[in-house]
């Protein structure tokens, strides 16, 4: 019964490589069927009067008008939107599956350090995703020198250089954060910035090492030796993750919107990622008890498996509130110019109450009941939407700061996902293929075998 | 609980043989009146048969209750009733609403839930408490089964409780 090992076998490389072509295809579609590739003429005036409209509405004080007219954005921009929409794309995918991997890691760390019994047979699955995590770092920092100015409007280095037409004072007041050092070099890189990011993505890496090889060193010598050394690694990596997760947000995410700033942005941005990420390891251990392995895993692990989705939807929609209601309150325009961006565009309001939607009110009713947290199929209609809801969550972080009132959702949204996805779930099997599914050795196996709830 | 009722009573010092003996009882047809516990047995009232508890309905409901209370009540005080002006927003916007409504909902449900559960397990204060044996609150596990539900001679179904492990078995009237 413990002796148990997944095989990843060729008829689910199969269908993964079906749905990947699927991807492929659509993305190329979507390419092809872009709407007004060919009016790059009229971009300049269109955007040039979204931004009258955006500074009119939220032009309140004189001073933020004063900000907003400094910052004329739009003298920069470059590439079509074709290739704008593309890269925005991109990073949203790129963010959104990195935190998958990171939240492998972080749910066993938690487990460790919080001694928890009830997870010791399904700890592989969050292990296996977290192997994502160095191709996610590589993938990050290459698509940051892709997407460069397109994405990131800080980069441009005359932003920083009073007197110069396009200087941005509150820009130039961010720059020990975003620019540093700062050179008159036009080529020069941001060394602070992509020394966090690979940073932050060695650090995690190596604790992912660590922990993957007291966890597999325990299945050999048993004892708990390896989980008293892997309790405290996961301690010390949940420090380091508290202050590298919040910061990591502010980089790959809140600087898009350079302008605006939120308090709650580390943590919601932590938030959404933690749901998905409890979402997918539900989603796949549910698959893996379908398809006949994992028979030690009964209803009680599930129950707590969508105790945990359950609450953190909840957990996601406090913090989304919180960052809102704030907002609208406080009446700032500074800060009212994100909700304003993604409220007043046919192109994300749709998206804005979506993302409520899916995140927040279906998993709340579905998951309300102890029944509907106890039955798989109930997980397997839940998990889906959340990992597509949070999807669309981070879309409305990243795609508005990008595109203005430009982007869109299309077939080459849905493509893009598809691709990392399949690429994503190949990681994550071949790995989890790698390792003895159960932890037989583990010292608190017994404990998740009389689980009971 | 009716007056004046035969009770048996079977004492047991041990969980594991008391989980056993509950699911040998009842295959017996000996149908149980209760079981007290001094700490929370797992997979006792699976054994018991208990049908699943409505409460969580019960606290739906009055979590419903408590948020269509709060936003009506909101909206006809600052509507209605006084309206005032508050940072510039429409005298009745959604938004300020949450926060009251979210504390109402759980205020009403968890003393609806409370009160409920009181109701219906016959809670309340200066209750006498009826046990069966005392020892239920310090170390053993009580069986109680009533003579007259169950249509087997009160002498057979002593001998039923020794076999599957009672220390003890006395016969109470109440």
């Amino acid at each position: 019964m413990t002796e148990e090992k997944y095989i990843f076998q060729a008829a689910t490389k199969k269908k993964l490589v079906i749905v990947g072509i699927v991807g492929i295809l659509l993305f190329v579609a979507g390419i092809v069927l872009f709407p007004g590739a060919e009016h790059h003429g009229e971009e300049h005036a269109l955007i040039s009067v979204e931004n009258t409209d955006l500074v009119a509405s939220s032009d309140e004080t004189p001073a933020a008008t004063e900000g907003h007219d400094a910052h004329a954005e739009e003298a920069h921009h470059g590439s079509s939107t074709l290739v704008k929409n593309i890269y925005s794309n991109l990073w949203v995918n790129n963010v959104y599956f990195a935190g998958l991997a990171i939240i492998g890691l972080f749910f066993i760390a938690i487990q460790y350090a919080a001694q928890a019994g009830w997870s010791a047979g399904i700890k592989r699955v969050p292990l296996a995703m977290a192997t994502w995590l160095p191709i996610a770092g590589v993938l990050m920092l290459v698509s940051w020198f892709v997407v460069g100015h397109d994405v990131f409007h800080w980069t441009h280095l005359d932003l920083f250089k009073e007197g110069s037409d396009t200087f941005d004072k509150i820009i130039n007041a961010k720059k020990g954060m975003w620019y540093w050092p700062l050179t008159d070099n036009p080529s020069a890189i941001p060394v602070f910035f992509i020394g966090r990011m690979v940073l932050f993505f060695g650090v995690w890496y190596l604790f992912f090492v660590w922990i993957k090889k007291q966890m597999l060193a325990e299945d050999l010598n048993g004892g708990v030796v390896h989980w008293k050394k892997a309790r405290t690694l996961s301690a010390v990596f949940l420090v380091f993750f508290g202050y590298s997760s919040s910061i990591a947000a502010w980089d790959w995410v809140m600087s898009i919107d350079t302008h605006w700033f939120s308090t709650m942005f580390g943590w919601y941005v932590f938030a959404s990622w933690w749901v998905t990420g409890l979402s997918v390891i539900a989603l796949i251990v549910v698959m893996l008890k379908e398809a006949g392995y994992m028979k030690i895993v009964n209803s009680n692990h599930i129950h707590d498996l969508g105790k945990f989705i359950f609450g953190f939807s909840i957990f996601w929609t406090y913090i989304w509130f919180s960052q809102f209601m704030l907002i609208y309150y406080a009446n700032i325009p500074e800060e009212t110019v994100y909700f304003i961006e993604r409220l007043s565009s046919s192109n994300y309001v749709w998206i804005f109450f979506l993302n409520l939607i899916l995140n927040f009110l279906l998993p709340f009713l579905l998951l309300m009941t102890r029944d509907a947290k106890r039955h798989m199929s109930m997980i397997k209609v839940v998990t889906p939407i959340i990992i597509v809801g949070h999807w669309f969550d981070f879309y409305l972080m990243v795609t508005p700061g990008v595109m203005q009132n430009k982007g869109g959702f299309g077939l080459m949204e849905i493509g893009m996902f598809l691709i990392f996805a399949v690429v994503f779930l190949f990681v994550t099997l071949s790995n989890l293929a790698k390792v003895p599914l159960i932890a037989k050795n583990h010292p608190m196996l017994e404990e998740s075998l009389d689980h009971h709830i | 609980m009716e007056k004046g009722q035969n009770y048996l009573v079977g004492i047991f010092n041990d969980e594991d043989v008391l989980l056993k003996a509950v699911r040998q009882v009842r295959e017996k047809g000996v149908k149980i009146f209760e079981v007290y516990t001094p700490f929370p047995v797992h997979g006792l009232e699976d054994e018991l048969g208990y049908k699943k508890t409505r409460l969580p309905i019960a606290a739906f409901l009055f979590g419903l209750t408590g948020t269509i209370l709060a936003l009506t009540m909101q909206m006809w005080m600052l509507g209605v009733d006084w309206p005032m002006i508050i940072g510039g927003k429409d005298f009745v916007s959604l938004p300020p609403f949450i926060p009251v409504t979210f504390e109402l909902t759980v205020l009403i449900s968890a003393f609806g839930m409370v009160g409920t559960f009181m109701v219906v397990s016959d809670l309340k204060p200066y209750k006498d408490p009826n046990l069966f044996d005392k020892r239920s609150t310090d170390d053993k596990h009580v069986m109680a089964i009533n003579l007259g539900n169950n249509s087997l001679a009160s002498d057979d179904i002593k001998s039923i409780l020794s076999d599957v492990g009672a220390e003890e078995v006395n016969e109470t009237q109440r």
